[in-house]
């Protein structure tokens, strides 16, 4: 395990099918830690089950997911958590019926108090500390003024930077994105490349899914291509642009 | 711990604390001042408010509370065979039962959630309602129920010397008369009940509680966001467990007789009745569904024919004839068609319950107020 010293996410031959079809196999992928790694492919490819496989949402048939020395496929999924793997879903995970502020502040505790804390006569109000981390993390998302209101009634693309702005609060070792700006309008996809490249300064690893070539390419350190459940080319982002079998499998697809 | 309480919860607590302490005086007038009804009122507002801590905060919808009202009345009943007639025992070693009879069952049926939880509970509360009627009689006293007996050990009372009453002893707080329909029985239930209600305010405003409405809003979140929702659901479980057991130990501190038809699905349905009525989910509701049924159960279940007869007297007879017909449905045996009725009607109109209707009589009259305030500024800027 020499070689991998610096790898902190490691898939090691998964193999997933879902009835008979083939939604994964033999992926294997290294992320090195503090990069951005991104993994794109046409629809289809079975990115977001790659990503499910991760956090424990499915298990893999075959091969394992080890972060940080731990083989996460063999853990639960608020293990994972607690691990430092945190995770932006494809359609905003949030609580609804709950304000933003309370939505930011939930995985706040976690981070602080663990998987489980019994404080049933201890007032909320007295959590000054999370609450005034939770109202940065809003404000650098720009959501703070409307910290008071039912999370419910966001539009699409703020629910998506709530739900950033819940996975940053913990400042997760491992960051795990499936299209961030997926739904977004140009000016707040820009906002939120902005936010995640202040994170690569932090020395965050990422691993993002995103259909958005100008989101990929401003972003990644590294690229991996799935196309058919294989991985199909992988490198920096210019080995990638001028691989002719990327642009067989996906830009030339992507061109139509 | 008392403070970092909001100034609205601190209102609404004394608030809350007056109104319950003064029930005798302003029920007066509503013909429920009577120590026995009151009493009712508390002990199920203690139930009605616990159940809200489990269903209104997480959503998990239990169809068997009134198992742990049973068991509190038994176990209730057993300390004052056995020991003392001294309620704090009694309710102590209640709270004790319900609790672990709470861990048990909620740690068997929170591996399921819904209507499978719903059916778990349920049919755990079924069980415990036929195996007290049957194998379980030594401890239950079968179908005549669980009562104090003349030959009682009472072991502690005859070791200090309690002076022995005639005929039946009577239980007491330290020496007061709790039992039957006397005053100083309403106000321990009341004192208990404004307890029970404080507590209720600090869950709901604690971190805790904000993880069970999280738990309620998006489990799988909580999941992913790190948590492990199974503990935050037993522990609410067991809490209102507990809160059904003390509703349990109080029937029995005001009147010493456990019967097993308490633990019937009937009592469990009647507690999510309460809930969803008064309002799932707020602090106060709960109280006021538990009031208002046990209130109008009194009153309704009081109708018979010829109080009807009397009610219609200043109609003809052939009209009064098809009135009375047409009531006695609705009164005496079939007062639940009555609760009936009125539940469907709050339902479809009102799903928040009795306080969804507050809260919209608030609003328009904060919205009339608002524009009023307009209106008025609208004048003060033309001038």
């Amino acid at each position: 395990m020499e070689t991998n010293n610096n790898v902190v996410l490691h898939v090691a031959d998964v193999n997933k099918s879902f009835g008979g079809l083939k939604a994964l196999t033999d992926v294997d992928l290294s992320v090195r830690e503090g990069t951005v790694h991104a993994i794109i492919g046409p629809n289809g490819a079975g990115k977001s089950t790659l990503l499910n496989v991760c956090i424990g949402r499915i298990p893999p048939d075959t091969g394992h997911v080890i972060f940080d020395g731990t083989t996460l496929d063999e853990i639960t999924p608020h293990e994972i958590n607690q691990l430092g793997v945190s995770r932006v879903f494809q359609t905003p995970e949030i609580f609804a019926d709950l304000s933003l502020l309370e939505n930011v502040m939930i995985p706040a505790f976690a981070r602080r108090d663990g998987a489980f804390k019994f404080n049933p006569i201890r007032a909320l109000a007295a959590e000054a500390e999370i609450r005034e981390q939770a109202e940065s993390h809003l404000e650098d998302v720009g959501l703070y003024a409307k910290r008071h209101t039912e999370a419910a009634s966001l539009s699409r693309g703020d629910k998506r930077r709530l739900e950033m702005a819940m996975s940053l609060i913990q400042s997760p070792r491992l960051l795990l994105l499936d299209e961030p700006t997926a739904g977004m309008a140009r000016h707040d996809t820009n906002t939120t490349i902005e936010l995640l490249k202040t994170l690569k300064d932090r020395g965050m690893t990422k691993v993002i899914i995103e259909h958005d070539m100008h989101v990929v390419f401003s972003l990644a350190d590294r690229i991996s291509v799935l196309a058919q459940g294989r991985i199909i080319a992988e490198g920096t982002p210019d080995e990638v642009r001028n691989s002719p079998k990327v642009k067989e499998a996906y830009l030339g697809e992507s061109q139509e | 711990m008392f403070g970092n309480m909001t100034g609205k919860d601190w209102l609404l607590f004394i608030g809350f604390t007056i109104v319950v302490l003064t029930a005798p005086i302003w029920l007066t007038p509503l013909g429920a001042a009577y120590p026995a009804l009151m009493q009712k009122f508390c002990i199920f507002a203690i139930f009605a408010i616990g159940f809200n801590i489990l269903f209104g905060l997480t959503g998990y919808l239990s169809f068997g509370h009134a198992a742990f009202l049973g068991v509190g009345s038994y176990a209730g009943v057993w300390m004052f065979k056995l020991f003392s007639m001294n309620v704090v025992i009694s309710t102590v070693f209640a709270l004790i039962c319900s609790g672990l009879f709470a861990l048990v069952i909620g740690y068997i049926s929170l591996r399921r959630s819904g209507i499978y939880f719903s059916i778990l509970t349920l049919a755990f509360a079924q069980m415990m309602y036929n195996v007290a009627y049957s194998v379980l009689t030594p401890i239950t006293n079968g179908e005549t129920g669980l009562q104090l007996s003349l030959s009682d050990p009472r072991h502690l009372d005859r070791a200090l010397g309690v002076s022995e009453s005639i005929g039946l002893p009577r239980t007491s707080f330290f020496g007061i008369d709790i039992s039957g329909g006397g005053m100083p029985g309403f106000y321990f239930c009341a004192v208990l009940l404004i307890i029970c209600f404080f507590l209720s305010i600090r869950i709901f405003r604690s971190p805790f509680g904000m993880m069970l409405r999280a738990i309620k809003s998006n489990q799988m979140r909580m999941k992913y966001t790190g948590f492990n929702p199974k503990p935050y659901l037993l522990a609410a479980f067991v809490i209102s467990g507990l809160y059904a057991g003390l509703a349990g130990a109080l029937m029995v501190a005001t009147d010493p007789l456990a019967g097993a038809e308490r633990m019937q699905w009937t009592a469990s349905g009647e507690v999510v009745l309460m809930t969803i009525l008064g309002g799932v989910g707020t602090l106060v509701g709960p109280v006021i569904g538990a009031t208002l049924i046990k209130y109008f159960e009194n009153i309704f279940s009081a109708f018979n024919e010829n109080a009807l007869n009397v009610t219609f007297s200043f109609l003809p007879a052939d009209i009064r004839e098809l009135i009375v017909e047409l009531a006695s449905l609705f009164v005496g045996e079939g007062w639940f068609l009555t609760l009936g009725l009125v539940f469907m009607i709050v339902v479809i109109f009102l799903p928040g319950g009795i306080m969804e209707g507050v809260g919209r009589i608030k609003a328009l009259f904060s919205r009339k107020k608002t524009q009023d305030d307009a209106a008025q500024g609208s004048v003060v800027a033309a001038e």
